[in-house]
């Protein structure tokens, strides 16, 4: 009796270590699986748009095998690259967001500064206010925006609807309250005595800002301008909104506008100039994917 | 003696005076900087946020040509009609359905990028996070095209398994599902970052003491997995709640509304009636009508932020 | 180079207040140690004198100049900080001349005050390094390496070596006592350590509550306390405190611990307390090194017999402990008095250095 129980005893063991072991051997490959087939999910639609580029119109048309390229070309991209209309889109695009960065980043990171480190009256609450500001979708702004910028135009004569630069001032509302609101955090993050060093060395605020704030906190300063730039270039309401004219319209608003004529689909150049206008932020990720990451995840873990 | 101190007492209190006097002066002088720093901030904000928060309350009272006050005429007009309520029902289900499979794929793949050996985890991470990088605008072009009536690359691979066609825009309910479909593409990612940075601050002791009181794989997420990631669960979930009850790319590019306004939800109805249609009192109260939604996530999110800060 | 004067200084924090009234004067060329608990306002001071903390009352003179309004920068003094806050970004050498920089010094002047400076901690390699690179003894040297090239009139040290493994401490404890050797200036030092105070300063300020508790050399601290605080605060193991009361027994004052021990006091203690009320509530106080295994016989020498609960070896001694009357004391005996756990020893009491204090004020009599 007691012999026949360590006989069960031993060899039970031995049975469940192994199974243990090639447990987590096929976790690791139903893991790696699900991430193929998950991958696979999330690249189809820029793959697509990369294999169907590459296609003659007549090609589309023919409907060949939609997954392969049987005679790639560039002329959709030569098309795209040499005609001014698109070119002003791409340039328009870059204008707009690189200022509203910069203008950007001039707002929020003083702003950041005296909220996290000058405590003064009603700062707390301002914090808050802030990241509440970034709660508020553009789809709730673009109709009393669009009324206010029409009453501006007729009482002072500035043309501001159908101009691309009234976007300047437009895109910090999305941009400002989130990077401000990181920027807090990461400002948060350094200790005390550093600005208290700084102060005793004989800086001003201001210096202890330039001088080892902001380039302590450059991790933090990097992820809110990758963030403040591809918003301003995913942006489509505003300027769908805003400006109508063709040498006033942003890339996604005039690649959907002008490439799209009526039924006409001519959906080699579509994708060309889709993937063209996905090509900035692809690339910055590609290069900044740690800091692209950090700035994604700062409006959470940093509270 | 009791004398002597009463002295000394008042001889400090006056001192005390003299000091409060310049002591508040600097204070004032470090407050004014500061405040003038955060004064384009608030400006933009009180300009170009909160004002037209406020006035587009005020819009929604006027008649369509905005010359009178119609008070709630606009949002009785609304609930007699029946294209508002299928944009209400059409709002919440988009929203939470995206929502719901957002969270649950990205919690998934989170789990399987989690498990793989740590040096292959940056590549994987960065493949399936590109659904996010890309301008939501581009993409939904490429799904457009995907979803073509007689080109769609979907419909060319069914075939070869004897499905379809399928009208995956040209139909009320396939069109719903296409365009969650696309905004949890887009969105999963998101939900993948969050966990996934949620799941490495989570202390291997922990998955250690679990296993050795003998918590299985299920047991280990139950308990000690989901716990200590309630709080970036419910603070994502949130945000996301919000960001896809306020979408607008996808739904305006894929299907417009169509077909006959059955896939509009508040954002592009909202630009339809009050921008395509010059209605802009209308289109306002449409648009208001995703506050309540909004101001109840951010309450909650307030909430979970602050208490992470109180946990800190 | 200058005096430091603190007159009458308060803290208050809303309803707290942390610092209640200070007097303090610390001589050119001092190196005065605060030493006390954690929030016994030791820090605080020190901030008031660094400009970074208001102060809600009284006054702090600076080379006799009244500074309560002058910012930091303009105090002309440096600090050391416990998490050594070195400019991540900076250099070594960057990090030490950023004062110097921002206050436009000629290039020439910086760079050979900042080789001087490294020359004298021992740092010269490491100029060209950023801070993440260096040890935590390291950083310490260019933390003080910064406030010397500024060649302040006070240099004031905030709990430095608090970060510092054991070993590294003590050298760092002689590094400090070097180059003040070296540059005289006036230091403020704050520490919890009692060590520290008293291998490091001139005087020691012991404080305690918001309150000075006594200033005095680290010997005065040692010998003479003035309270229960100090004398249970200086010294380790700490002192043992007994209560105890006086009897009068045949014309000889007698100090009675229990109902079976009492013993004569010494005629130059008896003479010191003969006029103490005979009822007070008293506590005989006496140092670990003065209850030892009984050597050779003296005036003043008692013995007794007790169990001992612990011991501890130590090496060079042995700490041993037992229990009188409800109370835990603490012996120092020598390694080979055949001190062992739970076993009877006989033990010596030096009552030449016994001190007694009133229960109730934990005033030293």
């Amino acid at each position: 009796m007691s012999t026949l129980a360590i006989d069960k005893a031993g060899p039970r063991r031995k049975v469940k270590y192994g199974s243990m072991k090639s447990d987590r051997a096929w976790a690791l490959r139903w893991s790696y699986f699900f991430l193929v087939v998950f991958a696979i999910f999330s690249l189809t639609p820029p793959l697509y748009m990369l294999i169907t580029s590459l296609k003659s119109s007549a090609e589309i048309s023919a409907a060949t095998n939609p997954w392969w390229v049987f005679h790639p070309t560039l002329s959709n991209y030569i098309e795209l690259l040499t005609s001014n209309q698109f070119l002003r889109f791409f340039w328009n695009s870059a204008i707009v967001s690189v200022v509203v960065v910069a203008i950007t980043m001039l707002i929020s990171v003083p702003a950041a500064f005296a909220l996290a480190r000058m405590r003064f009256w009603g700062s707390a609450t301002l914090a808050t206010g802030v990241f509440l500001t970034y709660l508020i979708p553009d789809s709730l702004l673009f109709i009393p925006l669009f009324k206010m910028l029409a009453t501006v135009q007729e009482w002072t004569g500035i043309p501001l609807l159908n101009r691309w630069y009234v976007l300047l001032f437009i895109y910090p509302t999305l941009t400002v309250p989130f990077c401000t609101w990181i920027m807090i955090g990461y400002f948060a993050s350094i200790p005390k005595e550093l600005d208290e060093a700084a102060i005793i060395d004989g800086a001003s605020w201001f210096q202890t800002l330039t001088r080892i704030f902001i380039p302590v906190a450059l991790p933090g300063l990097i992820a809110a301008t990758i963030f403040a730039f591809t918003v301003s270039w995913a942006q489509f309401l505003y300027p769908l909104v805003f400006t109508t004219s063709t040498d006033q319209l942003v890339m996604p608003v005039g690649i959907i506008t002008s490439l799209i004529k009526g039924d006409v689909f001519n959906w080699g150049q579509i994708m060309t100039g889709a993937l063209l206008g996905a090509a900035p932020p692809l690339i910055i990720y590609a290069f900044l994917m740690d800091y692209y990451i950090a700035g994604l995840t700062a409006g959470a873990t940093k509270g | 003696m009791a004398d002597v101190v009463v002295e000394q007492g008042r001889l400090a209190r006056s001192a005390g005076t003299r000091k409060r006097a310049s002591l508040h002066h600097a204070l004032k002088r470090k407050s004014t900087v500061a405040f003038l720093m955060t004064l384009p901030l608030i400006l933009l904000i009180a300009l170009l946020v909160l004002y037209p928060a406020f006035y587009s309350v005020h819009l929604a009272t006027l008649n369509k040509s905005m010359q009178k006050f119609v008070g709630f005429g606009n949002f009785t007009f609304l609930f007699k009609r029946e294209t508002f309520w299928m944009v209400v029902r059409q709002s919440c289900l988009f929203a939470i359905t995206a929502v719901v499979f957002k969270a649950l794929i990205g919690f998934i793949v989170a789990h399987f990028v989690h498990n793989i050996p740590a040096k292959g985890q940056r590549k994987w991470r960065g493949m399936l996070l590109v659904p996010w990088v890309i301008p939501p605008a581009m993409s939904t072009l490429a799904w457009l095209w995907l979803f073509d009536p007689s080109y769609s690359a979907f419909n060319y691979t069914l075939s070869y398994f004897g499905i379809g066609p399928i009208p995956w825009l040209g139909e009320a309910g396939w069109a719903r599902f296409s365009v969650i479909l696309v905004n949890v593409w887009y969105g999963a990612p998101f939900f993948m970052i969050m966990y996934l940075a949620a799941l490495k601050s989570v202390p291997e002791q922990l998955y250690e003491a679990a296993a050795i009181d003998g918590a299985n794989w299920f047991q280990r997420i139950w308990y000690v997995t989901l716990p200590m990631m309630r709080n970036i669960i419910a603070i994502t979930t949130l945000f996301s709640l919000i960001v896809t009850f306020a979408n607008f790319d996808i739904v305006r590019i894929l299907t417009s509304g169509g077909p006959l306004d059955q896939t509009h939800i508040f954002a592009t109805w909202a630009f339809r009636v009050g921008i395509e249609s010059s209605d802009i009192p209308l289109g306002a109260s449409v648009s208001l009508f995703m506050v309540p939604i909004l101001a109840i996530a951010a309450i909650f999110i307030l909430r979970d932020i602050n208490k992470r800060g109180n946990e800190a | 180079m200058a005096e430091v004067n603190l007159r009458k200084v308060v803290k208050r924090y809303d309803d707290v207040e942390a610092v209640r009234g200070i007097d303090l004067d610390i001589a050119d060329h001092e190196f005065v140690v605060l030493v006390g608990p954690s929030g016994c306002g030791k820090s605080t001071t020190l901030r008031m004198i660094a400009g970074l903390e208001d102060i809600t009352d009284g006054d702090i003179m600076i080379g006799g100049d009244v500074v309560n309004d002058v910012p930091p920068k303009d105090r002309d003094i440096a600090m050391v900080f416990q998490n050594y806050a070195l400019y991540p970004h900076m250099t070594v050498a960057e990090n030490m001349s950023f004062g110097l920089r921002l206050k436009h010094y000629p290039k020439a002047e910086i760079k050979s005050r900042v080789t001087e400076a490294a020359r004298m901690l021992d740092i010269t390699d490491l100029i060209d390094r950023k801070p993440k690179q260096l040890s935590g003894g390291q950083r310490q040297r260019v933390a003080m390496g910064r406030a010397i090239v500024r060649n302040p009139k006070v240099f004031l040290f905030d709990e430095p070596l608090s970060n510092l493994d054991a070993k590294l401490r003590v050298q760092m404890r002689i590094e400090i006592k070097k180059v003040h050797q070296k540059v005289r200036t006036t230091t403020v030092y704050v520490t919890h350590d009692q060590v520290e105070a008293m291998t490091l300063a001139d005087r020691v300020v012991v404080m305690n509550k918001g309150r000075i508790e006594q200033i005095g050399t680290p010997n005065e601290l040692y010998h003479k306390p003035a309270t229960r605080f100090v004398a249970g605060f200086i010294g380790s193991p700490a002192m043992n405190f007994i209560p105890c009361r006086l009897e009068e027994a045949s014309g000889r004052l007698n100090i009675r611990l229990t109902d079976r021990l009492s013993f004569p006091l010494p005629p130059a203690r008896a003479a010191r307390y003969r006029n103490v009320p005979r009822d007070d509530r008293l506590l005989m106080g006496i140092r670990p090194e003065h209850l030892t295994e009984p050597r050779a016989p003296e005036p003043g020498i008692e013995t007794f017999e007790s169990v001992l609960d612990v011991t501890e070896p130590m090496g060079m001694e042995t700490l041993v402990y037992f229990t009188l009357e409800g109370s835990q004391i603490c012996g120092r005996v020598s390694p080979g008095a055949g001190a062992s756990d739970g076993s009877p020893m006989r033990l010596a009491v030096d009552l030449n250095n016994m001190h007694l204090l009133n229960e109730g004020t934990g005033v030293v009599l």
